[in-house]
């Protein structure tokens, strides 16, 4: 016991004499971060819970009146919200899809050796490092019918992709997925990567056909981590704002997002919009968890 | 009351404090939109410091942005701004919400009514209209006026062909069916050339302001704006019929024309691309200049057209100038306030480009004949009619432009749907804030 005592003792003192001890290190790092946490986020998400619940309205002189839920029944009888959401769920749809399709098929292409691969995975990776407002003004340019280069190149002669309701929230997710795809396929070159080759090895011994071998060894494997990809797009996409906000004042491309930013910084209509952002906050919750134990099945097997 | 004095007696303790220290000079900030104006008024302001000592700075943002920046600060009651030179629309926000100093004694003190151009007294200072109660300076007059291409119109072939196919003279429209003609006249996709550019873009105010400008025209009102009452009016045949001309005219637009404002209007002409475009006359300096437009000599302007009846009125863009009720240098703010409406100042803003508000500036040969819109300019601003006022005027203008969108630019529904669902969501707003009860 006594040995131990000592052992201890003469193990924790350089650490004292460099001035911190491990815990004093650890609190170091810690308290801060929680703290600004607890500013940040904690309380202003909770005291948002709070005015969600009440008539208050940020620009007027009038206290705020506890209405119960009626905000929350407002909002999800109204068939305006209910429109916003359904164009939200069709972008999501569209966007993470492309974004999944396009990135997975990237990181295949690229799953191999070639001359300046380093350099040609660099610069894939370049959409993903702008800005979302610049990427929007300058596929807003791409896009124009009288001389952007995409209907020229396309042959499509004056095709207005931002004024046709029903085009402008295919042309706002193409923009998102030719932005996005790269990390997608940053997360699949980094699953690809670890699939071990003895694994294809085996089954070219096996003559499985190159189909068999991609849906019995490739997807499986790599699967955890395109479901993580999965789970952030959706994430991301289900918040859009910039891009959308900046391409298009359609009303057909009216995310979720783009209404609740209206409602409370144009309106000023701050309870009921805490309590939209909260039905979205839940929604997100929701179907972020489905995914994660989907992921965790995954990984079992 | 209470609060606002208490607010008073500490902002005039702290300027005594701050004025104390710091010998005189202060430091001023106006916030407005970031258009030409306002770098006129910045060049302006420089005048003052150099009699005044005091220094202001105009600090500026993006119309899409302005009226968000702006009452962020408000709502915060952050002293940023000393003076902001606010959208007329926000009049009513400004006053009710405390957001605004009142001017009242000042503006009768100078005698303001008479000295600015009525319709400007009328819907950048006064609220609630007709109350005698004044909140800002004018300090910017504006409309949606039109530029047009003058080669076009006189070329002898197209006047020919013009007069074969529609049975009079091509020339500047005079009501809106001429300009709808003139709009499909010149409208040939296959030549790169289009009729007419009009406004689109439904994240602010600018396709309320083209669509309003048609339903004046046409003898329609948005709403009787002293009793709230919207049912009838709103939605009459007059203001369908207006809406229905301004899809109509949207038809001959260049394509893609879904989110437009004064940028894509300028381009319009710019480019060359059409024959006729709608924009506020503060952004027409630019047409004039043959080195942002190669169509400069050959580019002309004219005023609203007038509807069926004869009936002419154009959509009022313009600001005043008001004091920021958080403001810590208020006192300073007035004395520049009362340098801005003396004479002299008033002609020298009118000289470096600003649209004085100022009826003798406005009257004098000299302003009439410094540019080729000038004249367009004086006869629109004796005829401008102004949106809602109110203090929730953001919600019903979002309520409205949700409905006008889909119809002019999607193809949606009618103009008399379009109109009885802003009608049914401006009730319903009104209701909200108990407008019908008093």
């Amino acid at each position: 016991m006594t040995s131990l005592a000592t052992k201890l003792e003469t193990a924790a003192h350089p650490a004292r004499r460099n001035g911190l001890s491990d815990l004093s290190i650890r609190n170091l790092f810690i308290i801060p971060t929680v703290l600004f946490l607890i500013v940040f986020n904690i309380f202003p998400l909770i005291y948002s819970l709070g005015y969600s619940f009440t008539d208050f309205k940020a620009s007027s002189n009038a206290p705020a009146n506890f209405i119960g839920l009626q905000n929350y029944r407002e909002l999800l009888s109204d068939e305006k919200i209910w429109a916003n959401f359904v164009i939200t769920a069709q972008y999501v749809i569209v966007s993470v899809s492309g974004q999944m399709i396009v990135g997975f098929g990237l990181a295949l292409l690229l799953n191999r050796s070639f001359p300046m691969k380093g350099l040609v995975t660099t610069l894939l990776l370049l959409p993903m490092m702008m800005s979302a407002a610049v990427v929007g003004l300058f596929w807003k340019l791409l896009y124009d019918p009288s001389w952007g280069v995409i209907n020229y190149a396309l042959g499509l002669g004056d095709f207005a992709w931002l004024s046709n309701p029903e085009a402008a929230l295919f042309a706002i997710a193409i923009t998102d997925i030719w932005m996005w795809a790269p990390f997608v396929m940053l997360l699949s070159l980094a699953g690809l990567s670890a699939v071990p080759k003895y694994l294809y090895e085996a089954a070219a011994i096996d003559r499985a056909g190159a189909w068999y071998t991609f849906r019995r060894i490739t997807l499986p494997l790599v699967a955890p981590l395109l479901l993580i990809a999965l789970i952030f797009r959706t994430m991301e996409a289900f918040k859009t704002f910039d891009i959308a906000y900046i391409m298009s004042t359609q009303p057909t491309t009216e995310v979720i997002a783009i209404r609740l930013y209206k409602q409370a910084f144009q309106q000023w209509d701050t309870g009921k919009s805490c309590a939209l952002a909260y039905i979205v906050l839940i929604m997100v919750l929701a179907i972020t968890n489905i995914y994660v134990k989907y992921l965790n099945r995954v990984k079992e097997r | 009351m209470l609060r606002k004095n208490l607010t008073r007696l500490l902002a005039g303790v702290g300027f005594t404090l701050v004025g104390a220290a710091s010998a005189y000079a202060e430091d001023l900030t106006i916030f407005w939109a970031e258009w030409d104006p306002a770098n006129y008024l910045q060049e302006l302001v420089n005048e003052y410091a150099k009699e005044s000592g005091d220094t202001i700075t105009v600090e500026t943002t993006p119309w899409s942005d302005f009226q968000t920046k702006a009452f962020t600060e408000f709502n915060a009651k952050g002293d940023a701004y000393d003076m902001v030179v606010g959208d007329s629309q926000w009049l009513g926000a400004g006053a009710t919400q405390g957001h605004y100093v009142d001017l009242t004694e000042f503006f009768v003190k100078n005698k303001l009514s008479d000295v600015m151009a009525p319709a400007t007294v009328k819907y950048y200072a006064e609220y609630p209209g007709g109350s005698g109660k004044y909140w800002a300076v004018p300090l910017e007059g504006d409309a949606v006026g039109w530029a047009y291409r003058k080669d076009w119109f006189e070329d002898p072939k197209e006047k020919e062909a013009f007069k074969a196919k529609y049975g009079y003279e091509l020339a500047i429209p005079e009501t809106y069916a001429q300009m709808r003609d003139i709009a499909e006249f010149f409208y040939r996709p296959d030549e790169k050339r289009y009729g007419i550019a009009i406004y689109t873009d439904n994240s602010y105010d600018a396709m309320a302001m083209g669509v309003e400008s048609a339903i004046f025209s046409y003898g329609g009102e948005l709403g009787d704006y002293a009793t709230y009452k919207v049912e009838g009016i709103t939605n009459s045949k007059e203001a369908v019929a207006g809406l229905e001309m301004y899809k109509e005219l949207y038809k001959f637009t260049p394509p893609g024309w879904g989110k437009t404002f004064f940028i894509e209007d300028n381009q319009a002409i710019t480019e060359g691309l059409a024959a006729m475009s709608m924009n506020f006359f503060a952004f027409f300096p630019p047409l004039v200049n043959k080195t942002t437009n190669p169509y400069a000599d050959v580019t002309g302007f004219f005023a609203n057209p007038a509807g069926p009846t004869g009936k002419r009125f154009a959509a009022l863009g313009g600001q005043g100038i008001s004091v920021v009720s958080y403001s810590k240098k208020q006192e300073a703010s007035m004395k520049f306030l009362e340098w801005f409406i003396k004479d002299e100042t008033q002609k020298k803003w009118a000289e470096l480009g600003g649209y004085t508000a100022s009826q003798s500036v406005l009257k004098s040969p000299e302003f009439q004949n410094a540019t080729p819109y000038n004249k367009a300019f004086y006869d629109t601003m004796f005829m401008v009619k102004d949106f809602w006022a109110t203090p929730e005027y953001a919600e019903i203008l979002d309520q409205m432009n949700q409905h006008i969108y889909p119809y002019v630019v999607g193809d949606k529904g009618t103009a008399q749907e379009a109109l009885d669902a802003t009608v049914k969501d401006w009730t319903a707003t009104f209701n909200k804030y108990n407008r019908y009860n008093n």
